[in-house]
């Protein structure tokens, strides 16, 4: 970008940044995203697409004259919803996972406003003019198509095993890769067993709900003892209900809070696998040049020295980078996932004296009915 | 005489040791005395017309010998759906096996209003515990079975002690509700079904495989014959019945044979079977009673409901038990993630985590244990119920055709007599006159037993319809006290977890 950070500052609080609405029209989900200006009281609010989140993500990743941008954490964008109707559920799920669950779209909202609060909340990424035009410009940016990010998606599985299991020459790194793969590994093992959790208690829900229902069919006014009958049926069918609404909530409960958290979790582990991957890359990168100079004859050694001394500034540079990355990463998650579990905890609490306190009602009432 | 029939049971082949003499507690004071039992015994040898023996209870509309002449007829016009109810094979379940059989209280049988209320009142308070415990594998492979001790806690005085303790295996209780079938269900008692058995959840136990299926198998039977046991002795004839008694006190039950008999899909088979000889009746029963009708309309369409209830809840335990399975394995996985993470803070409130899921896993198992004893057997258990209900309307049936049969009989004989009128062979007309009688004998006995059998019904059924309510009630009531439980332990949890968040620092 052209002139000094200064000028290039965001112009919004990151904190303001929210999702407020997302509409459907056929294939493709509008989202509607306010902000706050930062110097002002005035609101912004733009309504961008999927591809519009894409373009913001390329360009972060395109940015120039950012010195040793590879060893930024890059904020993780979800995958793309795909809401047609031959997409079911399981197909959902397996792209988006938890992010697939929850009404109209709310965990994915959810997700896009923690993305794009990151991305503004970023001490380099937020001076991005790109993330500035995406929250302000009432025109969608995702019309002008940028360059495509130089970081492709790490795809070639065998050749990548070999990258990454390469050793690293600095311990600190070293430890941080290793812890980084079973975190990574951990978090999304421990994401989709919360998914599976949370499916079995909706799929609970709708179980007593049919229950529920097959209790009311049961009602009979035929004579005295049918009437009875028919009462007692009734009553189990709303203790049934509460059951159903109990789970719902605790389903509900799950998702928003706890599964939002590992999902971001998870996906942020994997973002840090592949600052750590790139880095890892450019080492190689450095020791093949390293090797090169040394083997090389006099006429080329000069070229070879300058060039290696051009690598070994950029790793360096990377590398000074990515430990502020990973310090910065390490508590800003610690403070994320806190938030999290607590707010997941909480809202468990409350649901559970709910409906403690409503069973306990109906407890009483069929007390005081049946000792009649 | 005392042949392959159920009228050995109830007479009991002379051996006449009747009941203990009742006190005060005992509201069925024998209207009929003591000494009438040894008589009645003796009525099976005799081919009996209404009326011939002299001990007739004067309280009594109803000649209880006249239900002995019943049963004799009974034998004699070899009905062939009487068959299920002993037996599938050609040996049934009664005869050789019990000598010390004693005959039935007679007055049972019918009872007066006064003693209907006092009865009712008894059930209520019925000072009459029974648990059935400690189930033990007898014997290896094949041969092998469960025995299970049934604990008897009562105060009655039928009983001969306070407490008794006996082993009873499975088809010991086949057994006892056999005997219980063939004595009572053609009377229009409604009988509890005895528990299903099961051919693959048996063979897995005598196998010795000690696994959680078969430990669950045993403890579903064990809760089944305990509540079998409980519903036949709240039924007032039931309790007093000495093949009950005997189950409950003797240290040696004789082996009961053939216990096909009376499971609840035996009871389905007679009942259909019935339903068909029924149907092959040339005329159609009129109901003159539209009780009847509405009843079993009502049973019908409650045997639909109570199935589909019964398949939902199944479905409900399903899902419990596998967000039980979810839960302990979501739980393993944050405690591996608490022991990836380096922050001591986060760590350790993902290792709470891991706990307070472990936890909660533990109470999704006894949720699921609830939805399953409570609701799913209960609905389980009337699904049985109602088809041994069914099963007596469809006596009653019989009773009706049998009368019918009777009259139709008669028809004929008095046409066979007018024919011999005109011929003149004196003998035969006597012969003919006789069996006039004997018939016009049969005909009033028919009647007479279409009512009886029609009163116990109504009697029967409206017990049934009061027990049901409270069973449910009873069982809705202990279900929310299982879930408040579940809650509050939850908020327990929860309280005890939101520390340890709010501690990451």
């Amino acid at each position: 970008m052209e002139g000094s950070s200064a000028e290039a500052a965001l112009s919004v609080s990151a904190n303001s940044i929210r999702i407020t609405d997302v509409t459907q029209d056929g294939d493709v989900l509008t989202f509607a995203i306010a902000s706050q200006k930062l110097n002002s009281s005035a609101g912004v609010c733009v309504f961008r697409m999927y591809e519009d989140f894409d373009w913001l993500q390329q360009s972060l990743f395109s940015e120039e004259n950012l010195p040793g941008l590879q060893g930024i954490i890059f904020p993780p964008l979800p995958s793309k919803a795909l809401p047609s109707q031959s997409n079911t559920q399981t197909k959902a799920l397996k792209q988006l996972g938890f992010l697939a669950l929850g009404q109209d779209w709310q965990s994915y909202c959810k997700a896009l406003e923690f993305y794009l609060q990151q991305v503004a909340a970023h001490p380099t990424l937020c001076k991005c003019k790109a993330l500035d035009s995406f929250l302000i410009n009432s025109e969608s940016p995702g019309k002008q198509r940028g360059r495509k990010g130089i970081f492709n998606r790490l795809s070639q599985a065998v050749e990548e095993m070999r990258k990454e299991s390469h050793k690293d020459v600095d311990n600190f790194f070293q430890n941080e890769r290793n812890k980084n793969t079973n975190l990574a590994a951990s978090s999304k093992v421990a994401t989709e067993k919360l998914l599976d959790v949370v499916m079995t208690e909706q799929k609970l829900a709708v179980a007593c709900g049919h229950f529920a229902t097959s209790l009311h069919l049961c009602v009979n006014q035929d004579d005295a003892a049918a009437v009875a009958f028919s009462k007692v049926c009734l009553k189990l069918s709303d203790v049934i209900e509460a059951v159903k609404r109990n789970y719902e909530k605790v389903a509900s409960n799950n998702l928003s809070t706890l599964g939002l958290g590992l999902d971001l979790e998870s996906r942020y582990q994997e973002s840090e696998k592949e600052m750590l991957f790139r880095r890892t890359c450019k080492l190689i990168e450095l020791e093949t040049v390293r090797k090169g100079t040394e083997k090389a004859k006099a006429n080329k050694r000069e070229v070879m020295e300058a060039f290696q001394k051009a690598v070994e500034k950029e790793f360096n540079l990377i590398s000074s980078v990515a430990k502020q990355e990973i310090e910065r990463f390490h508590s800003s998650r610690v403070k994320v996932l806190k938030t999290f579990l607590i707010g997941w905890c909480e809202l468990q609490l409350n649901t559970a004296k709910e409906f403690a306190e409503l069973y306990s009602q109906h407890l009483e009432a069929c007390r005081n009915m049946y000792s009649e | 005489m005392s042949e392959d029939r159920e009228a050995p049971a109830l007479l009991g082949a002379a051996h006449t040791d009747p009941p203990e003499p009742q006190d005060a507690e005992d509201l069925f004071v024998s209207v009929a005395s003591v000494t009438e039992c040894p008589e009645a015994a003796r009525l099976s040898a005799e081919d009996l017309s209404p009326g011939s023996d002299g001990h007739k209870d004067p309280d009594d509309p109803d000649d209880p010998d006249d239900l002995f002449a019943e049963a004799t007829e009974e034998v004699s016009l070899d009905s062939p759906e009487r068959q299920p109810i002993l037996s599938d094979g050609p040996s049934p379940a009664i005869t050789p096996v019990t000598p010390v059989t004693i005959s039935p209280r007679l007055d049972v049988f019918d009872r007066s209003l006064d003693q209907d209320e006092e009865e009712e009142e008894n059930r209520d308070t019925l000072d009459i515990q029974i648990s059935v415990s400690d189930p033990e594998k007898v014997g290896d492979g094949m041969n092998a079975f469960m025995v299970y001790k049934v604990t008897t806690k009562t105060s009655l005085s039928i009983f001969s002690r306070d407490e008794v303790c006996v082993k009873r295996r499975f088809s010991d209780f086949l057994g006892l509700h056999s005997k219980l079938a063939s004595k009572y269900m053609h009377m229009g008692f409604i009988v509890p079904p005895a528990p299903e058995k099961s051919i693959v959840g048996m063979t897995k136990v005598k196998v010795g495989k000690e696994d959680l299926s078969s430990v669950e198998f045993v403890e579903k039977r064990r809760s089944a014959l305990e509540r079998y046991l409980l519903r036949t002795v709240k039924h007032p004839a039931l309790l007093k019945d000495p093949d009950v008694l005997q189950f409950l006190e003797s240290s040696e039950l004789p082996r009961a044979v053939s216990t096909q008999a009376l499971s609840g899909a035996g009871i389905l088979r007679m009942v259909n079977k019935a339903a068909d000889a029924v149907n092959k009746m040339t005329i159609k029963m009129n109901e003159s009673d539209a009780w009847f009708e509405e009843k079993q309309q009502q049973f019908e369409n409650l045997d639909v409901q109570l199935r589909k209830l019964h398949a939902s809840v199944e479905s409900l335990v399903c899902h419990r038990k596998e967000l039980s399975v979810n839960t302990a394995a979501f739980a393993k996985s944050a405690a591996m993630l608490g022991n990836s993470e380096d922050h001591t803070a986060l760590s350790r409130a993902l290792s709470q985590l891991a706990e307070v899921e472990e936890k909660i896993d533990q109470l999704h198992q006894e949720q699921a244990n609830a939805d399953f004893y409570l609701i799913s057997e209960l609905l389980g258990d009337y699904v049985r119920l109602i088809t041994a209900v069914r099963g007596v309307f469809d006596q009653r049936m019989k009773t009706w055709g049998k009368w019918q049969d009777a009259q139709l009989m008669l028809q004929r004989k008095r046409e066979a007599e007018a024919k011999l009128q005109y011929a003149s062979k004196p003998e035969k007309l006597q012969q003919a006159r006789d069996e006039i009688r004997e018939w016009e004998g049969k005909v009033q006995q028919g009647e007479r037993d279409f009512e009886q059998i029609s009163r116990n019904i109504r009697r029967e059924v409206g017990q049934f319809e009061k027990e049901r309510v409270k069973d449910f009630r009873v069982v809705i009531m202990k279900y929310l006290e299982s879930l408040v439980h579940s809650q509050q332990q939850l908020i327990k949890y929860w309280e005890a977890f939101l520390p340890e968040a709010k501690a990451i620092a």
